[in-house]
């Protein structure tokens, strides 16, 4: 029906293909030998915790992962249609369907490097979910649309709703528990420069530790969908010195701030079983 | 394409008998049973669902373009996004997959007259329009459509915090679809298994047959469980249960395993059928048959089975689900995905690539699909997803995922709409749509990666404490438009494009049943069947010659 005549196999070009190939293929590595031990930060942050630096440098290597990966596959991609691109009607090309060495060899790798991110995942994990042994502790109550800080064992109490973005005070280079609850719907605890997150959700108290590596402010909002004011739900991480953290705790422990103390928790659990309050009010029981 | 100009006239010998006279005009659209007008309907309202979800999605961006922008409201930006999300993925992505050209095309593409069960072919289709009204009419109501997002997490969802029949509107809407969805997968599922053309094995199947045949088992698998878990949300909103409420001692976690039980088998039943259709272009516009045919089926059936074991990597930061399985199930899924993805690059090497606009869009499917799919394995790793969860990260990933899967639509519309219509749509217009779509979706996702990594979560109407956001927000937004034009051009290629170019049987030269029937094809969908000895019958038929090979092997001998 069709007059057909078989492609052009002679070596020089096929030669020539594969020298090409392995320049494309050798270009990603070669970037990033260009780059040296300091691996780019592929739009991430550092972080601030000890273990979101972990994070950050898993970061990292998943990026080279996908860069080479990707950069490999796209310019396969495109190598193929353009270099294969249709120059006549007529011809048409050996219809090889199956080539079963490189079947194997595609299943093959993506194993072997999902392997290697998979134990890279583990070992950051165990990192990140660890709980390790901590003086401080935070309690935090998410609601619509706040956040409440208090602290077990001191009359400490920050709350704020909305855009008055209340303060969470913590010190540096110590262990800081965060046991996170959810008074109504599901919040999401955020913190950008700590590269971490967790929902705070009705019935279940979430437990995580942060050990912070300066002092700064850092900014805080919530996440997961929650209602009208979910933009607005935002809070701050105040990191400061143990010394400071010590006296700022004890400011609390005067006749106006134990007052203040239980006039807010109740006028904060007021606030979460009405919903309605649309104004963003905040208090602060030391000053 | 000596096919193009003397398409084989086969059904012309045959003609009259099969010629029926029933009802016509809109009586015959209401009351056919005939799986190609039903298909056709499907796809009409499935690319109006595309439109009106699209239409959300640029009110969206216009939004977000400023930071403290007030061209909506809080609660309507709240509405727009959770209607846009359930719109594009419960009305448009699923029913155009698995209602309009699967609904089209599995029968002819195994030489079968019609599907198993017309009737309940029909009854999916009027479910699913049924719930499209539904849902969209949650905007005339007093407290206006769903707000809860498209996931409807609990508590967020039930009667105190999102009061109002928007929210019983959106679920009756999605019990409604999720039926019609059921009755499809009944349906595919009994089709390619009982009525195949003699001939016909199972690994003779076109791609974008058993990827439906895959999606068929996994809606029968998933959605009766998102339907269960809908029945379990309204008991709660209205008959005084208190299975997702911890007053009542209920679970409000358990929304999430029951929502994302359905959810991420949803994802691979939405993509699943874009896979088979680009598995189906790439090799016809390469002139090579799918490289690797067998191993494609493969990683079909590995990435369905997988797709069972991942659902709790969308709740990582819940802190109550087994972060290393759950992992471990999620990365894998990479292995198969990657097998299709150089299986699609198999299939152009060394053939003959002919750039048509079906061609181009699923180069560009493959592309940005790519870039979704590597992205997607960052978040399977749980401290990665704790950092990028609930943020632009996310909502980049999975636009790259689901614009992938537009640019494939748009290619099987290209592709197949001819078929379905007998005409072709213009080549010109058509490749600039693809520039627009595919140029709009980089520019509309990059932007919001790097958001993502700059700390800006998702569904916020305003962002007023960071500026930095508000250029990359304006390219995204930028992007979107482009998006928006490519829809535009889309529209305008089927108006300039009616009825002006005859297709013929086989305009492309293509490799299954489809192309040995007319366009469109006749009421039970042949007059003659080829013989079928492979998964390229009109292939075999027209280039007897040219028979697949391993490699290694070669047919010179029997070449003229």
């Amino acid at each position: 029906m069709e007059s057909t005549t078989l492609p052009p196999q002679d070596a020089p070009i096929r030669k020539r293909r594969t020298r090409r190939l392995r320049l494309i293929a050798a270009l990603p590595i070669a970037a990033l030998a260009l780059a040296g031990c300091t691996l780019p930060k592929f739009g991430a942050v550092e972080g601030d915790t000890t273990s979101s630096q972990s994070v950050f440098h898993l970061w990292q290597w998943f990026s080279v992962a996908a860069v080479i990966i990707g950069g490999f596959t796209f310019a396969l991609i495109v190598w193929a249609a353009f270099r294969y691109r249709r120059k006549s009607d007529d011809v048409i090309p050996r219809q090889v369907q199956y080539h079963l060495p490189a079947e194997v060899l595609y299943t093959i790798i993506p194993i072997l490097v999902i392997i290697g991110l998979f134990a890279a995942t583990l070992v950051v994990e165990n990192k990140v979910v660890a709980n390790p042994k901590t003086d401080v502790t935070v309690d935090v109550l998410a609601f619509q649309w706040g956040w409440k800080f208090t602290y077990p064992g001191s009359y400490a109490l920050v709350y704020g709703q909305t855009t008055a973005s209340p303060e969470m005070v913590i010190p540096a280079g110590e262990n800081v528990h965060i046991n996170l609850r959810s008074s109504d719907v599901i919040h999401g605890f955020y913190v950008h420069d700590f590269n971490f997150s967790r929902f705070a959700q009705p019935g279940i108290k979430n437990e995580f530790t942060f050990n912070a590596l300066k002092t700064g402010t850092f900014f805080g909002q919530c996440t997961q969908l929650c209602g009208l004011y979910h933009s607005l739900m935002f809070f701050k991480v105040k990191v400061v010195t143990p010394e400071a953290y010590q006296v700022w705790l004890k400011s609390f422990n005067t006749p106006a701030g134990i007052a203040a103390y239980n006039a807010a928790k109740n006028a904060a659990s007021q606030q979460t079983s009405s919903h309605v309050d649309t104004k963003p009010t905040s208090s602060s029981g030391a000053n | 394409m000596t096919d193009v100009l003397n398409p084989t006239h086969v059904h012309e010998e045959d003609h009259g008998h099969e010629e029926h006279h029933g009802p016509t005009g809109i009586l015959k659209w209401m009351t056919t049973t005939d799986h190609k007008v039903i298909g056709m309907s499907y796809t009409i309202t499935a690319v109006m669902m595309l439109v009106i979800g699209g239409l959300f999605a640029e009110i969206i961006r216009a939004q977000l373009a400023a930071p403290n922008a007030g061209l909506v409201s809080l609660a309507q930006y709240n509405q727009l996004f959770t209607m846009h999300g359930s719109v594009m993925i419960y009305l448009f992505a699923g029913p155009f997959a698995f209602g309009a050209l699967a609904n089209f095309l599995v029968p002819i593409q195994i030489g079968a007259p019609d599907m198993a069960f017309p009737r309940l072919n029909a009854l999916s289709y009027w479910l699913y329009l049924t719930g499209c009204i539904t849902m969209l009419s949650g905007f005339f109501t007093s407290g206006g459509a769903a707000n809860f997002g498209w996931v409807g997490y609990a508590p967020l969802s039930n009667s105190m915090n999102s009061p109002g029949a928007g929210a019983d509107l959106w679920i009756g809407a999605l019990l409604l679809t999720g039926f019609s969805a059921i009755f499809t997968g009944v349906n595919l599922t009994a089709t390619i298994f009982y009525l195949r053309a003699p001939g016909m094995t199972m690994f003779r199947m076109p791609i974008f047959t058993w990827n439906m045949l895959v999606t068929g088992i996994l809606i029968l698998l998933a959605f009766p469980v998102l339907t269960a878990g809908l029945i379990m949300l309204y008991c709660d909103r209205h008959f005084g249960t208190h299975i997702f409420s911890v007053a009542g001692g209920g679970v409000p976690v358990l929304w999430q395993h029951i929502f994302w039980f359905w959810g991420h088998p949803e994802v691979y039943i939405l993509a699943l059928p874009f896979f088979g259709m680009v598995s189906e272009i790439i090799p016809v516009f390469s002139k090579k048959p799918t490289f690797g045919y067998k191993g494609m089926i493969f990683a079909t059936l590995t990435i369905a089975a997988l797709s069972l074991g991942v659902w709790a990597h969308h709740m990582f930061t819940t802190g109550v689900v087994l972060l290393p399985f759950f992992s471990a199930m999620s990365l894998l899924i990479a292995v198969p995905t990657g097998i299709k993805m150089f299986n699609w690059i198999g299939s152009m090497w060394r053939g003959q690539v002919w750039f048509s606009t079906a061609m181009l869009m699923s180069i560009g499917f493959v592309i940005t699909f790519l870039i979704g799919g590597l992205t997607g394995i960052y978040l399977a790793s749980p401290p990665l997803d704790f950092f990028t969860h609930d943020t632009y990260f996310v909502v980049a990933h999975f636009h790259s995922v689901v614009m992938a899967l537009v640019l494939g639509g748009m290619a099987g519309l290209y592709y197949w709409g001819p078929k379905m219509t007998g005409f072709l749509l213009n080549e010109k217009i058509g490749k600039s749509q693809f520039w627009f779509l595919f140029i709009g979706t980089q520019l509309f996702t990059f932007p919001q990666y790097l958001l993502g990594l700059r700390g800006m979560p998702r569904r916020m109407a305003v962002y007023p404490h960071d500026a930095q956001w508000q250029f990359l927000n304006q390219l995204s937004s930028l992007g979107a438009a482009l998006i928006g034009i490519s829809t535009i051009l889309f529209v305008v290629n089927v108006v300039v494009s009616w009825k002006k170019y005859p297709a013929g049987d086989n305009p492309w030269d293509g490799h299954t049943l489809e192309w040995f029937t007319t366009s469109p094809p006749p009421h039970h969908n042949f007059y003659r069947l080829p013989k079928i000895r492979s998964e390229r019958p009109t292939w075999d038929y027209n280039h007897p010659e040219h028979k697949a090979l391993a490699h290694g092997h070669n047919n010179d001998g029997v070449n003229a």
